[in-house]
């Protein structure tokens, strides 16, 4: 297996004062280029402490986080991440929301003519190419993620970084985001992690699921991979064995041996 | 009368003219209705905003010269003011002479002064509350020195100004300054604390540098606040103006109220006083318009 991204015994623990709390201990994990992988586990078990090491957002305190062998300890763009409130910038339009990562990211490289057209051709990826000159106030919440993820994406990341992406949304809006993602993972087959609590949109769209156990000092429980082949259609697998296999091994997972005792 | 074009269009058509008598008579008259309409509540709102302080002021005019009109009042009611210094009032651009010009003219020398230690003390006010609102040790160190000098009152900086200055013309202007720079560091520091923590990671992911930090993120990010602490501050300035310029001499409104005063012109002063309210509402209109349009769309949703 290639070692695309590798965390690397990492522990994470945050100090105020005296007091010292263990966020994470000892994660292992090796994601190959190319794979969509979730990480899922209740509320409070690192999940987002995670996936803001691997973005360079905050550092690890042991261990480490190796992209292509080369340890990161500070953001970039080829890690990109697609924020779980958008994060959009209100005071510009959806078109400069965009233009303002290409422009950083490819200055230099690409001439305005390039820039723009590739603009568009994120913009378009996403269905939003309509809205370029609307402002993030004026569109609705489904379209600013959208935007979201074409800001991530015209970074032209290694890793495509997801933080809950689709939970401030309704069902039938996340739904149609997630088969999005899907498309683009297929057309593009960027590398990309997400965080999510949603059991059937990490079945859905994963190639494994990483299951965390409960904080303080949570860790990974255990990896599944799901073995559906892909383009995945989710009304076919409402009825489909491993679908609901998978499923049920996360539920399991979730509720059996790793039910979060507070939440009750 | 285009019915029968319309029966005669085609086979599918045919059931439609029904709908169409009745969605033809009262077109033209909804036009002019919903013009009506847009045309209303416009004249209504300005009558709403025009007439009620319009009334009250002609009523306090009405008391003032009910309680200064007798004989041998301490001060001049509405109509001696009119008599004494109606030049002043119908004409705020006259030259009569070197020390006889219209308020106008005065006003516009003092905002000129206004301009120069109030502009100052935005660009060196943004800069530094941008400081402080950035790093912890900046505002560890100069916040509680902030506090102290801000409580300062203006005229009080003047015998230090023209101490250091050994001139009127400049000192006026620093007292203007730091007068209105304690709201705008202040304002700005708060707004650039307030920046979303998305925001700040957003520039961390794309490895903005400071100066691309500044200009994409922090400055229109922190903007509501900013042009809070400008409108303080020019409400400041300009009260601080008419002050300065009563001790320093020279052209400006203030100073045409002392002299009013030391030769015993009161209507003047009434006019005088008239105007410097008036200037000061248009500043601070101006510097809130304009803060409206800069900041528009800047209110995370």
């Amino acid at each position: 297996m290639s070692a695309y991204l590798k965390l690397d015994h990492i522990d994470k623990s945050f100090s105020r004062g005296a007091q010292t709390t263990e966020v994470l201990r000892d994660v292992n994990l090796v994601i190959e280029n190319g794979e969509y992988v979730s990480i899922i586990g209740h509320s409070g078990c690192g999940k987002s402490t995670l996936l803001n090491l691997i973005a360079g957002l905050s550092t690890v305190t042991n261990g480490g986080v190796l992209l292509e062998d080369r340890e990161v300890n500070s953001p970039g763009p080829e890690r990109a991440v697609v924020f779980q409130n958008h994060s959009l910038l209100p005071w510009l339009t959806v078109y400069e929301n965009v233009a303002l990562a290409v422009n950083k990211v490819f200055s230099g490289k690409k001439t305005r003519a390039e820039r723009h057209a590739w603009i568009m051709h994120n913009l378009e990826l996403v269905q939003m190419a309509h809205a370029s000159d609307k402002r993030p106030s004026e569109i609705s919440g489904g379209m600013k993620q959208r935007v979201g993820i074409a800001r991530a994406l015209a970074m032209q990341p290694k890793i495509l970084l997801l933080d809950e992406p689709f939970g401030a949304l309704d069902a039938l809006t996340r739904a149609h985001l997630q088969d999005s993602i899907m498309q683009i993972h297929a057309q593009l087959g960027n590398t990309m992690i997400m965080i999510t609590h949603d059991v059937d949109e990490a079945v859905l769209l994963s190639d494994r699921i990483v299951m965390m156990t409960n904080g303080p000092a949570a860790t990974i429980g255990e990896v599944l991979p799901v073995r559906l082949p892909r383009p995945r259609k989710r009304l076919e697998l409402v009825t489909d064995r491993a679908y609901i296999a998978a499923r049920e091994a996360v539920l399991k997972f979730l509720y059996e041996r790793h039910r979060l005792v507070e939440a009750a | 009368m285009s019915m029968t074009a319309l029966d005669g269009d085609s086979d599918k058509k045919a059931a439609k003219p029904g709908a169409a008598v009745i969605s033809f008579s009262p077109r033209p008259r909804s036009m002019f209705d919903s013009f009506v309409a847009r045309l209303a509540p416009n004249a209504r709102r300005v009558a709403l905003n025009v007439v009620p302080p319009l009334v009250t002021f002609l009523i306090l005019l009405l008391i003032w010269q009910l309680a200064f009109g007798r004989a041998g009042s301490t001060l001049p009611p509405p109509s001696k003011v009119w008599s004494e210094a109606r030049d002043l009032i119908t004409d705020p651009f006259f030259v009569a002479g070197p020390q006889d010009i219209g308020l106008g003219w005065r006003v516009l020398t003092s905002l000129q002064r206004v301009a120069e230690g109030f502009g100052l003390a935005a660009i060196v006010g943004v800069l530094t509350g941008a400081l402080i609102g950035q790093s912890v040790w900046a505002m560890r160190g100069l916040d509680p020195i902030f506090q102290v000098l801000r409580t300062v009152p203006p005229l009080a900086w003047l015998p230090i100004a023209l101490a250091a200055f050994r001139d009127s013309q400049p000192s006026a202007i620093f007292v203007i300054f730091i007068t209105s720079i304690w709201p705008i560091i202040i304002n700005t520091a708060v707004g650039i604390r307030n920046i979303p923590q998305d925001y700040r990671n957003v520039a961390r992911v794309l490895q903005l540098n400071q100066v691309e930090f500044f200009f994409k993120i922090m400055a229109p990010s922190a903007a509501p606040y900013i042009f809070t602490g400008l409108r303080i501050g020019v409400g400041l300035s300009w009260l601080a103006i008419v002050a300065a310029e009563m001790l320093t001499g020279g052209v400006g409104i203030g100073f045409f109220i002392w002299d009013a005063w030391n030769s015993s012109r009161l209507s003047d002063i009434v006019v005088a006083l008239a105007y410097i309210g008036v200037v000061g509402f248009l500043l601070d209109k101006i510097v809130a318009g304009f803060g409206g349009l800069v900041t528009r769309g800047a209110s995370p949703t």
